[in-house]
């Protein structure tokens, strides 16, 4: 069984007090707990304070560009679905240059993990406007506030049927472990955001903000019934709600390939003479 | 000019959506399979249906790589073919059309008016055989016999069952039998049968298709545009067969990071687009680059700027090719001049970017992607194929492994993530340590320069082969082309050979350049009476790039930027003003 020492990487560059801290924390506990070697996982990230969090594990890494994180995962999840493939997106990276990624890798329906860190800010770059900051905000680039709407993840991911809707708060970290586990084990692509508190950055939305604010969904809640997630969805204000809001079994993308259901692409030998035939066609 | 063998030239003209391809493709195949060589090109505009369309097909008993202006039969299926071409039919030649369809009666011993679709509906019951009257009509002009078509109906109805076979094969027949009837002027045509066997047809995108498939592609991910689409055409109609997956990407920037991460992830894996969707790559390509991914590249050029001329020719994505890519890292560019190069050129992309890491391009353009030509055979025994990723059982012995470690070759072993229990792959595209981790102090940096870029060039370049020399060994004027010229430059170094001394140097390994220690083509340049640089743009691009790389500089270029090909007279003539 791997430990958490196991998974254990460099140590975090990011400001102390840092929500970050508290996601890298579970989910390296979330792995552990669910028995999943460091030498079976491949985490991918974009570029953001988020996307530095692979170095932090021990496991397979690909650290690619800022907001392409899905389709490297994607195909990754193609070549070897054997892998539990775990992408990791600030959300800049993922809604916003990565926007058509993310909406893309939903309908594409891929067997693979998307763990947003949405702390509604430019964090890296310094504060500037994320797609989900509130709309009015002032920051230095929009000086007479933002004029754009905040986007909602849940609510979108809904709307394109995406197979695995949650939130987590990293201020709580056993129900952020339970949600990434039932984000990894889940069939299907699984969006999980995770509101992450910038403490440098974001002065709004602090963790007492969210203490004061988020709540679970209750236990007889239904996640299969798509309407009614699509409402709560869109709960934000004096109170937000947390848990598995959307949940569907549907026919993943691995499951859809015909050339890769018996053994993964990775695993398939190549020689040129089954292909040698392929020449005659052309006479 | 003088034509000593036989070599025929066949145009067939009409509107998008009339079926030139279905015509123009079975004869192509027809002559190809009794022995003929081939060469086809075709002209179309950028709508499914109406505007001007032609299909060209050559066909002679020597090889043949380029298309003439001059043609020998004109099959006009509008009224627009007939006015825009009739100047194109040479002398001796013959326009097959039909006056009730195209509602004009022409005069003159060159128009032979079959009623193509009355024959259609008087055999086959339906006027969409006219196409396959039309067909047997030229076949009939040729008196090459119905035998292959036969065939080739037979194959294509297979799904419509016996009886369509049967009608088709009616009308065919009749086309055939009414030209031999009402043309007596045809009587003179005299078409020697080929005394070579069945050749192969194919066009550059399929051998870059095929050149994929059988070097090992697993993965190919792409966003259509084209003309590079029928590379994701032709393998993903082979991808159940042969195992391999073939993804239709959201944009081309995803294209590009999923061949990534395929490739990463442990299979060999190329992506495709044209000038603007390259454009939406190149980020990932610096990526590829930085993180020593292997990965090819089919770049298959239309005339830009931006979208340009959609469906039209040109060799102006160079110097954007040679240069994309923001920071260094090396990378390498193939532009093949025929299908067979491309095939094999393609096969060797492959090979570099496995054994480098590096990315690799198959650059080349709508002309050659559409032209098809035929060969008889391609010598599979040549093509490579060495596995050099690290599996399950290369990692036994391998006590530590990282991924970026530095070696005298610049080359880190490769492994495939999640083979063992222990070796753990990280990548990272910010600049990175041994073991794949980002880092920001300059020694690292420089280290990990050298061995990604510095010492991986010398030894890249090593690999790269000398540019072709065709015709006279020591030539008095060279003419100096790169990619698709290669077939129409070869024409006319053949029909002035005669009396000069002459010869053509291509280039289909474009980049890095190959070493000058073997054969010194510059020397052979700069000794030349006359060094004429041939390109398919406006800027000379290829000149400038020779001129950067070796000091060496063209005094003289012929240079096309309409949006269409060469042809051999318009090249012949543009040659014959420097003489
Ligand atoms: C193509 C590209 N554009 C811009 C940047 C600069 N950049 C780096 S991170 C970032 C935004 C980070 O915000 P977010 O994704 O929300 O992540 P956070 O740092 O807050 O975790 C930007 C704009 C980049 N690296 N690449
Ligand atoms: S800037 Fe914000 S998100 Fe980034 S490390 Fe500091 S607190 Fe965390």
């Amino acid at each position: 069984m791997p430990t958490s020492e196991d998974y254990e990487g460099q140590v975090p560059a990011w400001c102390p007090g840092c929500g970050n801290f508290q996601i890298l924390s579970t989910i390296k506990q979330a792995l552990v707990e669910l028995g999943i070697e460091p030498w079976e996982v491949l985490l991918v990230s974009g570029i953001g304070q988020s996307g530095k969090l692979p170095h932090y594990m021990k496991c397979h890494t690909f650290n690619g560009l800022h907001g392409r994180t899905l389709p490297v995962a994607t195909a990754a999840k193609l070549a070897n679905h054997f892998l539990h493939v775990i992408a990791v997106a600030g959300d800049g990276d993922c809604y916003g240059e990565g926007g058509n990624h993310f909406l893309h890798a939903i309908r594409k329906n891929p067997n693979i993990t998307l763990f947003v860190h949405d702390n509604q800010i430019y964090g890296l770059t310094k504060g500037q406007a994320s797609p989900t900051t509130a709309r009015g905000t002032h920051t230095k680039i929009q000086p007479y506030g933002i004029s754009s709407e905040p986007l909602n993840p849940l609510a979108t991911a809904i709307s394109l049927d995406c197979s695995f809707v949650a939130r987590g708060f990293a201020g709580d970290q056993e129900h952020l472990k339970e949600l990434m586990k039932a984000a990894i084990t889940h069939k299907g692509f699984s969006l999980l955001d995770i509101l992450q508190p910038c403490v440098t950055f974001n002065k709004v939305n602090t963790f007492r903000w969210y203490r004061e604010r988020v709540y679970k969904l209750e236990d007889e809640y239904d996640p299969y019934n798509r309407i009614k997630a699509f409402e709560r969805s869109l709960e934000w204000g004096d109170k937000i709600p947390n848990g598995i809001f959307y949940k569907n079994d549907k026919e993943t993308l691995e499951e859809m390939v015909p050339t890769i259901r018996k053994e993964p692409l990775v695993r398939q030998k190549f020689s040129i003479e089954a292909v040698k035939h392929e020449i005659d066609k052309f006479y | 000019m003088e034509v000593k063998f036989l070599d025929y030239t066949l145009r067939i003209g009409g509107e998008a959506g009339q079926g030139l391809q279905t015509i123009g493709g079975a004869l192509a195949k027809i002559f190809s399979r009794t022995g003929y060589h081939v060469f086809t090109h075709q002209d179309y505009m950028s709508r499914v249906r109406g505007g001007h369309n032609y299909y060209q097909v050559r066909f002679s008993d020597q090889k043949v790589s380029a298309s003439r202006d001059m043609v020998d039969i004109l099959l006009a299926l509008d009224l627009n073919t007939v006015e825009i071409h009739k100047k194109s039919v040479r002398d001796d030649g013959f326009v097959l059309y039909d006056s009730e369809t195209i509602k004009k009666k022409f005069e003159g011993p060159e128009f032979i008016d079959v009623p193509f679709k009355k024959i259609a509906l008087d055999v086959g019951k339906s006027s969409i055989m006219a196409n396959t009257v039309a067909t047997g009509a030229v076949l009939g002009l040729l008196d090459l016999g119905l035998e292959s078509l036969k065939e080739i109906l037979k194959s294509t109805f297979k799904k419509k069952g016996d009886e369509i076979i049967e009608k088709n094969i009616a009308c065919a027949k009749a086309g055939y039998d009414y030209v031999l009837s009402n043309c007596p002027r045809c009587e003179g045509v005299e078409i020697r049968e080929p005394e070579g066997k069945k050749l192969m047809l194919i066009d550059g995108i399929q051998a870059i298709g095929m050149g994929a498939l059988m070097s090992g592609c697993k993965f190919y991910s792409a966003y259509p545009m084209t003309p590079s689409t029928g590379i994701l055409n032709y393998l993903a109609s082979k991808a159940e067969e042969f195992g391999l997956v073939v993804e239709q990407a959201e944009d081309e920037i995803s294209a590009i990071n999923m061949a990534i991460g395929a490739s990463f992830a442990g299979v060999r894996a190329m992506t495709g687009s044209s000038g603007g969707g390259f454009a939406l790559m190149v980020e990932g390509l610096s990526l590829a680059g930085i993180t020593e991914t292997p990965l090819v590249i089919a770049e298959i050029q239309r005339p830009g700027p931006a979208t340009g001329l959609p469906t039209r020719t040109e060799q102006a994505d160079l110097l954007f090719i040679l240069y994309a890519g923001h920071g260094e890292f090396p990378k390498v560019v193939f532009e093949p001049g025929t299908p067979e190069q491309a095939f094999y050129l393609t096969n060797r992309a492959f090979e570099l970017a496995e054994k480098y890491q590096i990315p690799v391009f198959i650059q080349s353009d709508q002309y050659l992607g559409d032209t098809e030509w035929t060969f008889e055979n391609f010598d599979l025994e040549h093509l490579i194929y060495n596995d050099y990723r690290l599996r399950e059982k290369d990692l036994e012995g391998i006590e530590e492994y990282k991924r970026y470690k530095y070696s005298d070759t610049g080359i880190s072993l490769l492994a495939v993530p999640g083979e063992s229990g222990k070796h753990l792959v990280v990548a990272d595209s910010d600049e990175h340590d041994e073991e794949g981790h980002i880092i920001e102090d300059a020694e690292t940096r420089i280290k990990m320069v050298r061995k990604r870029l510095l010492k991986k060039m010398p030894l890249i370049k090593k690999e790269i082969e000398a540019p072709l020399l065709y015709g006279d060994p020591s030539p008095e004027i060279v003419l100096v082309g790169h990619g698709s010229t290669y077939g129409v430059i070869k024409e006319v170094v053949d029909i002035l050979s005669k009396d000069r001394k002459i010869a053509m140097m291509h280039f289909s390994q474009i980049y890095p350049l190959s070493e000058r220690d073997r054969f010194d083509y510059i020397e052979l340049l700069e000794n030349a009476k006359l060094a004429i640089s041939i390109e398919n743009n406006a800027m000379g691009q290829f000149a400038k790039f020779i001129r950067a790389e070796t000091g060496f500089e063209f005094t003289h270029q012929i240079l096309k930027y309409d949006g269409r090909p060469f042809t051999i007279e318009n090249l012949k003539e543009e040659v014959d003003a420097y003489l």
